[in-house]
């Protein structure tokens, strides 16, 4: 087992698996804000549940930072040493034979990557600094406020948007690499070719209808 | 019919030599001629002005032996599919076109002069485990006392038909060399002959695969596309597996 | 010198068995220090250095080409013969043995042919073992096709690229080798000469392709397998690369040369589109099964054709002639190679040829179409089907058997076979003549062995469909391992051959001064120019069908255009680097000396046989007449030729062929 993180394919598998956690992530994600549209309640029941609960604060809180920060890093190396790799040509038409997103992962990445430490600045800081460092009092009702509060600047809504495009373009190669990257045979992956859109257009889509609702339905 | 064409080629006078792109005009090119029969007037044209011919991989020009490798218009073998650069005629150009022609570009494939490269990490790959290790002096098994079921033979076949062109490693952005080592390792784990030392192959051929200085595969799927052989990305999803396997 | 085939006595079936037993062996620790050289790395090269390998021997291998897997056995398409008997349909050893005699037109030596058709079977299993993916039926077990008119089905095959998969399990077993140190690799090198030692074989000298250094290597012993020499006519279905070179610097160090003119044209290849032509490229002789073929019957509708007025399917059943058909009723279009050639060449040469150049027959496939759609529509029930259902059920059969081929057609012709019919003409693909040998596999050149189709030793003066991979792997895995043990027993005290002899340096000066007369020698004209200009006269004169007066001039005009190549060739370039104008100055200089021999020994040859069809020598009544006629009473012997500086001045040595296990017959189609 020693040494397979350093060989190509175990990165790729690597790769592979933190991006099958973020994915998982991403949907609960999803679903949870999903419900701040119908219901204030519900979605300040699960918000306190997900901010409170122990095993999620401290078992996959961590998880998912190690798994965020795993994925762009091990993303970081693999394109500095895929370029090493590469020598550039005169003229290359990689439209023939791939698709733009595909070839422009990590531009895509790195625009979610940017997203994410403002969404951090936005959501994940103040979090942290409201339970454990200025240790104020749990208001289990605060979280649906805070959210429809955020979405009030025009600007800050028009990030989002933009980076949940971002998202869609990472994902209709990502989500399908993965499972590529994991060893699935390509006749089972072109039955997920479906799936896959459905996840990648879907749930970004999603998340812009949300941001939207809160920006428009202002109170 | 006969076209004149304008070509921009990548020439380099040895390893060591930076290289660049030089203009070439020819005339009368007949679209029945194939795209090296095109470069064999050029050369004769250039001889004939006191020049060094363009020098370029070629040997069956019948699209087998793996031999050619030219990156033409921006494409592995150039604009149509299924073919090596040799079974590439002229009739897909059109007069008066602009062609660029390079070199198959890779770390791990050094030019050695203009269009020529060096692909030996290829053979460096298979001797780490490109093979079933049985003595070959005739003492095996009759043939027929091992049947194998036709879909996994024919599964096999589909692998074993890469011709070790390098166009995958050419064509891929991260110049990963995963089709090719993917398809070695496929036909032997797909027979039953191959699966006593499927362990080892598969991590002897990938690390030797990462020594050569090859890229990592980011499934963009280009490879396969302009694979002439059709190589499947199974191979490498087979690959995965099959490194997966060893190293648990 | 008297020629000695070596054949151990004894009844054929027992011979090799018997010989294996009396030979002497070399002991395995006394291996280690016996070096052997491979020039050539396809299927014989290939599998005789792996196998030298395993057996303990240090090999050096070499070829022109950047890896051992290109080498041009990789484009053999059909299939592998081996006497298996898995389809239980009568095949044997002797069955095997009997018609690749018969199909060499009793010009084959029978104990070779024997001993190949006996290590046949081992060699399916050995790839096997390897992992060559065979095609296999639904049972799992290997699957058979026929081929070539024989009356078995004994030929194994994986789908249209058997060549390919043989070389990549002989490959395989090489790289198994490289990467235990067993074998020392050297691609794009190329054998400039071969080094003699108190006459034995004793290393060579090479050029570095890439750096353009001189090289030396010693060994013990050298084995040649660099295939054949077709390329001699320019145009061929061989690699661009294939050359005589090393068979022909042998030659002139003492290795005979036999039967030269024993080439074999391939009847089902692309034509000529023009002068620009590079190569020439095969379409299998499977598709003669199904396709018909033929030529418009009138001289003016040959000529609409030509001319684009009109199409082949234009013409009406009376208005074409099916030659074959009409002419060997009982073969038709399965006739061999041979009789199938000539009788293209003989229709174009009356003016019935059907492209520009007027060198093209159609093979077409419309009746196999209609055929096939029939059966298929009763198959799915409809017995009166329409005629677009017919075609369409029949180009789905069609496309099934041919597919790939036909595809090839289309990307090569930019025509569609499905609707009109193809055009082919006959090339030269094979050679069955080559570097003289005995039993032993080993040139008249103490301790320099030669396989594979660089030898002359199996296939006589025609070779049968599906024969030359067989041969290939046999002398490579089976039969020279064994035979050079017995050679290199006097050699275990020998020691290392150390490079700085006086052989040596003699040899490498001279293959320098070779190099720097052409880098220097501010010719006029290219390489190529040179090479289209001796292909024109060979497949002029020296081709399908000869006669005297045609080789005496071609003999006159290869000399004539040797002393002009040598005078005005043009080689741009230096030394020093990689230079494939030099590399191919070189492989011509050699060509135009083979031209001439080959000429010579067809001169010789005054009767007709297999792939060599003298003109003068046919039969001139009956219902054979026309065709071609063997003579056993004077020619049933093995021409093979010593060098003495010109060409035209070889020595011929004759080694009598006898055949006590085969009767000798005449070959009849009708």
């Amino acid at each position: 087992m020693s040494g397979v993180l350093s060989s190509s394919i175990g990165r790729k598998v690597a790769m592979a698996a933190s991006a099958f956690f973020l994915m998982f992530f991403l949907l609960q994600h999803f679903v949870i804000n999903l419900t701040s549209i119908f219901s204030a309640d519900a979605f300040n029941e699960l918000s306190h549940f997900m901010g409170t609960n122990p095993a999620v604060q401290f078992a996959l809180q961590p998880v998912l930072i190690f798994g965020v920060v795993f994925h762009f890093v091990m993303g970081f190396v693999l394109e500095l040493r895929n370029k090493q790799a590469s020598v550039k040509y005169v003229k290359n038409n990689g439209a023939a034979n791939s698709t733009w997103v595909s070839r422009n992962m990590i531009y895509s990445g790195l625009a979610i990557l940017a997203f994410i430490v403002l969404h951090f600045i936005d959501f994940w800081f103040p979090e942290i600094n409201h339970k454990y460092i200025a240790n104020l009092p749990e208001d289990p009702s605060r979280y649906y406020g805070e959210l429809v509060h955020k979405f009030h600047s025009p600007v800050r809504t028009g990030a989002y948007v933009a980076a949940f495009a971002f998202l869609a373009l990472h994902l209709l190669h990502g989500f399908k690499s993965a499972f590529q990257s994991s060893g699935m045979s390509a006749k089972r992956a072109a039955k997920l070719e479906t799936v896959s859109k459905i996840y990648a257009i879907g749930i970004p889509v999603g998340f812009i209808i949300i941001a939207l609702f809160h920006h428009f339905n202002q109170h | 019919m006969d076209m004149n064409l304008k070509l921009k080629i990548w020439r380099q006078n040895g390893a060591n030599d930076q290289g660049k792109m030089v203009d070439y005009s020819l005339s009368d090119v007949s679209p029945d001629m194939s795209f090296l029969e095109m470069l064999d007037v050029l050369n004769e044209q250039i001889i004939n002005e006191g020049g060094e011919p363009i020098a370029f991989d070629h040997d069956c020009r019948e699209g087998i032996c793996g031999m050619c490798s030219l990156y033409i218009n921006g494409e592995a073998h150039g604009p149509d599919r299924g073919i090596t650069t040799c079974q590439l005629h002229m009739r897909k150009f059109k007069d008066g076109d602009t062609i660029y022609i390079e070199p198959f570009r890779a770390k791990a494939f050094p030019v050695i002069k203009d269009l020529v490269v060096d692909r030996t990490a290829f053979d460096r790959i298979q001797h780490q485990g490109g093979f079933i290790s049985v003595n070959t002096s005739g003492n095996t098994q009759d043939a027929n006392s091992l049947p194998i079921s036709k879909h996994a033979a024919d599964e096999a076949m589909d692998a074993a038909t890469c011709i070790g062109c390098g166009a995958c490693v050419a064509t891929c952005k991260n110049s990963s060399a995963m089709l090719f080592v993917g398809a070695k390792v496929s036909q032997y784990a797909l027979l039953p002959q191959g699966q006593v030392e499927a362990a080892d192959r598969v991590r002897n051929m990938v690390a030797q695969m990462d020594a050569e200085g090859f890229g990592n595969c980011t499934n963009t799927g280009a490879c396969e596309v302009e694979c002439p052989k059709g190589i499947s990305l199974d191979n490498i999803a087979r690959m995965n597996r099959e490194f997966f396997k060893a190293n648990i | 010198m008297a020629l000695d085939s070596k054949v151990p006595q004894g009844p054929i079936a027992d011979k090799w068995t018997n010989y294996k037993n009396h030979i002497d062996l070399v002991n395995p620790a006394n291996k280690r220090n016996i070096d052997v050289i491979v020039v050539g790395t396809g299927l014989a090269g290939g599998s005789a250095a792996a196998t030298l390998a395993e057996l303990g021997y240090n090999v050096k291998a070499f070829a022109y080409q950047d890896s051992p897997r290109r080498a041009h056995s990789i484009a053999a398409q059909g299939g592998i013969n081996a006497a298996k008997n898995y389809q239980g349909d009568g095949d044997s050893t002797y069955r095997l043995f009997y018609d690749t005699v018969k199909g060499g037109d009793y010009r084959a030596r029978e104990a070779n042919v024997y001993r190949l058709a006996e290590v046949s079977a081992n060699i399916i299993d050995q790839c096997v073992a390897q992992g060559v993916p065979f095609a296999r039926d639904y049972g799992g077990l290997l699957d058979n096709r026929s081929f070539g008119g024989v009356l078995v089905s004994r030929t194994f095959y994986a789908k249209g690229q058997t060549g390919q998969q043989l070389l990549l399990g002989a490959y395989s077993a090489m790289n198994r080798q490289i990467g235990r140190g067993k074998i020392q690799m050297y691609n794009r090198h190329e054998m400039m000469d071969v080094v003699l030692v108190d006459g034995k074989a004793r290393g060579i000298i090479t050029r570095n392709l890439v750096t353009g250094e001189v090289e030396r290597h010693s060994a013990h012993a050298v084995v040649i397998a660099s295939g054949g020499y077709g390329n001699v006519f320019f145009l061929s279905t061989n690699a661009m690369g294939s050359n005589v070179s090393a068979s022909w610097k042998i030659h002139k160090k003492g290795a005979y040369f036999a039967n030269p003119c024993y080439t074999q044209i391939h009847p089902t290849c692309i034509p000529v589109s023009g002068d620009h032509q590079s190569k020439l490229t095969l379409m299998s002789e499977s598709l003669r099964n199904d396709g018909r073929i033929w030529v418009p019957a009138k001289l003016e509708d040959a000529q609409a054709i030509r001319e684009g007025k009109k199409k082949p399917t234009d013409l009406s059943e009376d208005e074409r002639d099916y030659y074959l058909e009409r002419r060997y009723p009982a073969f038709g279009n399965l006739v061999p190679r041979d009789v199938a050639s000539r009788a293209a060449k003989e229709r174009c040469d009356a003016g019935f040829g059907v492209n520009a150049t007027g060198e093209a027959v159609y093979l077409d496939f419309a009746d196999a179409i209609k055929r096939y759609g029939r059966e298929q529509a009763l198959i799915h029930g409809d017995h009166n089907p329409s005629a677009e259902k017919i075609d369409k059920l029949g180009k789905e059969v069609v496309k099934a058997k041919y597919g790939n081929l036909f595809q090839m057609y289309d990307k090569i012709v930019d025509e569609n076979p499905y609707e009109t019919p193809m055009m082919i003409y006959p090339a030269v693909h094979y050679t069955m003549g080559g570097t003289w040998v005995d039993y032993n596999l080993m040139t008249t050149i103490p301790g320099c062995y030669c396989i594979g189709e660089a030898n002359f030793s199996d296939h006589g003066a025609n070779r049968l469909g599906a024969s030359a991979l067989m041969q290939g792997l046999a002398d490579g895995y089976f039969v020279l391992p064994y035979t050079i043990g017995d050679y290199l027993s006097d050699d275990i005290r020998t020691g290392k051959i150390p490079t700085d002899l006086p052989e040596f340096e003699e040899a490498e000066k001279s293959v320098k001064e070779q190099i720097n007369f052409f880098v220097n020698n501010n010719g006029t004209k290219s390489v190529d120019h040179f090479h289209k200009r001796l292909g024109k006269i060979m497949w002029n004169k020296v081709g399908m069908a000869r006669n005297a007066q045609g080789l005496t001039e071609a003999m006159a005009e290869i000399k004539a255009l040797r002393e002009e190549f040598w005078k005005d060739v043009k080689v741009p370039g230096s030394a020093d680097t990689y230079n494939e104008e030099l590399a191919k100055a070189g492989r011509v200089a050699d060509f135009l000396e083979l031209g001439e021999l080959f000429a010579k020994d067809a001169l010789v040859r005054e009767e007709s046989c297999g792939g060599h069809f003298r003109e003068e020598s046919a039969e001139t009544e009956g219902p054979q007449k026309g065709e071609a006629k063997r003579d056993d009473v004077n020619f049933a012997f093995v021409s093979a030729w010593e060098y003495t500086g010109e060409p035209a001045d070889a020595i011929l040595h004759k080694e009598q062929l006898e055949f006590n296990d085969i009767e000798l017959k005449t070959r009849s189609y009708k």
